[in-house]
């Protein structure tokens, strides 16, 4: 069935007539110019400019909002600071954008309890700015985290460099206060460590805006930690690289954060910031020890012997919280860095079982060759998280669809070996095709009625993180079952 | 493997049986090892035995990941991460010899370390289930980071068999501590949740935290220095043969729990002030988690877990007809029910073991 112009036109006015009655007229936005800044979140390769945006203000403007669009069959897709890199928050046409820019307060810190309530709208790193004069801070650090806001971590589950040892968003969460489609109000999870029946605070954390809208969240915060030292190890190969991170494990050390770089990542860092990361490295090392001064000291010795022994080349332990923040800066600046090598670059996400790392590096490699575009890695080693980060110039043609399809075989890689098509950044629309990989039909099915529990009629975000059947069945994907292939050995490209 | 005398995959023949199941719209009542039966509400429907559909499917020590079948006994599972120096962090309780991995699972409970290194469905990473329907599902997976889908696997967790029949586990675990410790102080209960709740926020290994009879314990672990050095800013006197105390806590074999009314568990802020209900009390979870052994009526006991801000569960004993679980509002109940039909249309797994009408 189509839709006539005309009949779009009148449904969209009518749409923007009743938002703007229910709201102050600085909280609708209908103009093209005004949606410009919207037509993207920070996956800008994709670009839809919304029907409308709303800023609401209050809990009970988005009941309204929600009721109306329920009420006219109107998709709804929410958005925090726009962050994401998968796409989740790419608005439709005929979908109304909820902003939630403006739940921008902490509500409350408490102390004892070392909890905070917050609106969703507050950015990660202002929650752990309020709670530092306790002591305390909220833990899961994205590398957005200066403009990410909680809201969207929630919705993606986002994790960081210092998830290895203190978890995702959804360990530090305790409470969520959220409207489904119909403008009901429900609280999940409490201020208590559990709540009775199901666990909706774990089916809600990384539901990528599908399930319900969040308008509050309470965040667990943790005493920061006394002490925090860096060692930064060099390699020869980012495979003896990779047998360090193992034996580093194997001595029963759990670093804060463990991250590798490689060659052309630390190529690209060392052209723009003077850290001091070894040029002639194969691959780096950065792993973070913290606690008290007496376990960070213990802790660190260890590791700089289990780091000798797996073969580092050199090895460097910060001396103070300067040179700790500075051998941060390089791999905080890594993604900018290679995408100032290049006109534009496109950041993967796939996990993989670290045991796996040597192989899955040799075939990124060998693709990276096989479709002339170059490859730097940067890997959350600690917890097996690989981002390739895909060079590659948007204005020649044609680079883009390769890159996608390249950035689509590195996926499915990830798959074959055990691993999952994204860690953190979520699957939104970019990874839908590869979902088809990951889950066979009856999974998928089960995700869809999962949705139908929550929103019958798939108006919160839809099209986004789970594909149709109907769309796998078009993108001809092969499903891997936990990387149990019929011929492992054979090369895959 | 040492252990494939164990090992047994029945997962064809128990799909068969909740395909059956289902065709004929026959309640099931799923039992693994079957030492907390005592939990939830009383079970109706046909027994299915899981028990034989056991073994460790995989374990890498150096990635932090072990896959086990849900018919694995807890005590072969924690040998066996025991020979690598690992354990698992959310020290689930047994109950009973019995205790499978996939019956600690699906009741999601966990033991003394829970508020500070986390719950059980903290730490799972992936599960195989069957639906109410006998389709055979996979979600989540081997790695720690992995957002892809809705998180069914941790969804699953602590859903007492109502949703799907969890078949294979997939959990992080961790190294065990290189050395523990744990400090016994007078203190009333009030002054000992002040403490206990002031000490967390401060960055001290603390990994667990009990008080009973004007006594707390909390028990200090890490890397020997880390340990050594909180000793020097917590009082009080160390406490002989402290793995017995914190496993007879967390098993239920304290004195505490030999009192003969009904056990009343309340989660609820572990920095509430202790409520004033009649009856006997152990604080554990550094106040999170209160035991009440008491007489005093459910409407009572869950009127003051709502009014501190968490709820009230009949952990043992009573009346197991009613509720145990503290009823919900109903328009979270509503989706609850949704939610089950979604896995289990016919409404056949563990029907009422939760709520009645779930």
């Amino acid at each position: 069935m189509t839709i006539s112009t005309e009949d779009k036109t009148n449904k969209r006015d009518a749409i923007v007539q009743a938002l703007q009655q229910l709201l102050p007229a600085n909280s609708v936005l209908a103009n093209p110019e005004e949606l410009q800044p919207y037509e993207c979140d920070g996956l800008s390769a994709y670009r839809q400019l919304p029907m409308v945006v709303v800023l609401p203000e209050t809990v009970e403007q988005i009941q309204g909002i929600l009721k109306l669009c329920h009420s006219l069959d109107t998709p709804v897709v929410a958005r925090g600071a726009g962050t994401g890199l998968s796409g989740g928050a790419l608005p439709l046409d005929n979908g109304v954008l909820l902003s939630l820019a403006r739940f921008n307060r902490i509500i409350e810190i408490d102390p004892v309890n070392r909890t905070a309530r917050v609106q969703p709208g507050v950015r990660n790193l202002a929650i752990s700015e309020a709670a530092a004069q306790y002591g305390l801070y909220y833990a899961p650090d994205p590398s957005s985290q200066i403009a990410c806001t909680i809201g969207g971590n929630v919705a993606e589950n986002a994790g960081g460099v210092h998830c290895l040892k203190y978890g995702l968003t959804v360990h530090n969460i305790l409470r969520l206060e959220v409207l489904t489609i119909n403008g009901e109000k429900l609280t999940i999870g409490s201020a208590a460590l559990d709540s009775p029946g199901y666990d909706l605070l774990a089916l809600l954390t990384g539901s990528e805006g599908l399930l319900a809208i969040t308008t509050e969240i309470t965040v667990k915060l943790l005493p920061r930690p006394e002490c925090a030292r860096v060692i930064m190890s060099s390699f020869d190969s980012v495979i003896t690289a990779g047998a360090a991170v193992t034996a580093i494990i194997a001595n029963g050390i759990i670093p804060a954060g463990l991250e590798m770089l490689d060659n052309q990542a630390i190529l690209a860092v060392n052209k723009f910031l003077n850290t001091g990361y070894p040029k002639d490295a194969e691959a780096i090392l950065l792993c973070e020890l913290d606690g008290s001064a007496a376990e960070v000291e213990e802790q660190t010795n260890r590791t700089h012997e289990v780091l000798k022994s797996a073969g580092s080349t050199s090895l460097k332990v910060s001396r103070d919280e300067a040179e700790r923040q500075l051998f941060w800066a390089g791999r905080k600046a890594a993604f900018p860095a290679m995408g100032r090598l290049s006109p534009d670059y496109y950041c993967m996400d796939g996990t993989i079982p670290r045991k796996h790392l040597a192989q899955v590096l040799e075939i990124i490699g060998k693709l990276s060759e096989e479709y002339g575009l170059p490859i730097g890695n940067v890997f959350h080693a600690g917890d097996g998280n690989l981002h390739p980060l895909i060079l590659y110039d948007a204005n020649t043609p044609g680079e883009l669809e390769r890159t996608e399809e390249l950035g689509g075989k590195i996926l499915e890689l990830c798959v074959e070996v055990g691993g999952t098509i994204t860690g953190e950044h979520g699957v939104g629309l970019e990874k839908i095709n590869q979902m088809c990989v990951q889950f066979n039909s009856d999974e998928l099915e089960q995700f869809h009625a999962v949705k139908r529990a929550f929103d019958p009629h798939a108006l919160l975000n839809p099209g986004k993180a789970i594909p149709t059947l109907h769309r796998c069945a078009e993108f001809g994907a092969m499903h891997v079952h936990k990387g149990q292939l019929p011929h492992p050995e054979l090369e895959r490209f | 493997m040492q252990h494939q005398s164990m090992n047994e995959d029945r997962r064809e023949s128990l799909q068969a049986s909740v395909i059956e199941a289902s065709g004929s719209q026959t309640p099931l009542n799923i039992i693994a090892g079957n030492s907390k039966a005592f939990y939830g509400r009383t079970a109706h429907g046909q027994t299915l035995p899981i028990e034989d559909h056991r073994g460790i499917v995989d374990y890498s020590p150096t990635e932090l990941v072990i896959t086990a079948r849900a018919g694995t006994r807890l005590s072969e599972l924690e040998s066996i991460l025991e020979e690598e120096g690992q354990v698992l962090p959310f020290e689930p309780p047994h109950f009973g010899e019995g205790a499978t991995i996939g019956g600690t699972l699906v009741c999601g409970l966990s033991g003394p370390s829970r508020p500070y290194t986390g719950s059980i469905r903290d730490y799972v990473l992936g599960v195989d289930c069957l639906g109410g329907n006998g389709k055979l599902m996979s979600f989540g997976g081997q790695v720690m980071k992995n957002v892809a889908g809705y998180d069914l696997s941790r969804f699953l967790t602590g859903s007492l068999g109502t949703l799907a029949i969890v078949l294979e586990a997939t959990l992080r675990v961790m190294p065990r501590p290189g050395a523990s410790l744990t400090l016994v102080q007078d203190a009333d209960p009030a002054t000992a949740i002040e403490r206990f709740n002031r000490w967390a926020g401060l960055p001290l290994p603390i990994t667990a935290a009990c008080a009973c009879e004007n006594k707390l314990y909390v028990r200090l672990s890490g890397t020997r220095q880390g340990v050594l050095d909180a000793r020097t800013r917590l009082d009080g006197d160390a406490l002989e043969d402290d793995g017995r105390f914190w496993s007879d806590i967390r098993e239920h074999r304290h004195p505490f729990f030999t009192a003969d009314r009904p056990l009343w568990r309340l989660s609820i802020p572990a920095g509430t002030r202790p409520l004033k209900i009649d009856g006997t009390w152990l604080y554990d979870w550094g106040g999170a988690q209160r035991w009440l052994s008491s007489d005093i009526s459910a409407g009572q006991i869950r009127q003051a877990a709502s009014n501190a801000g968490g709820h009230a569960t009949l952990f043992r004993g009573g009346d197991r007809d009613s509720d145990v679980f503290h009823p919900l509002p109903p328009a979270l109940f509503r989706l609850h029910k949704n939610l089950k039909e979604s896995f289990d249309p016919a409404g056949i797994l563990n029907p009422g073991r939760m709520y009645t009408d779930l």
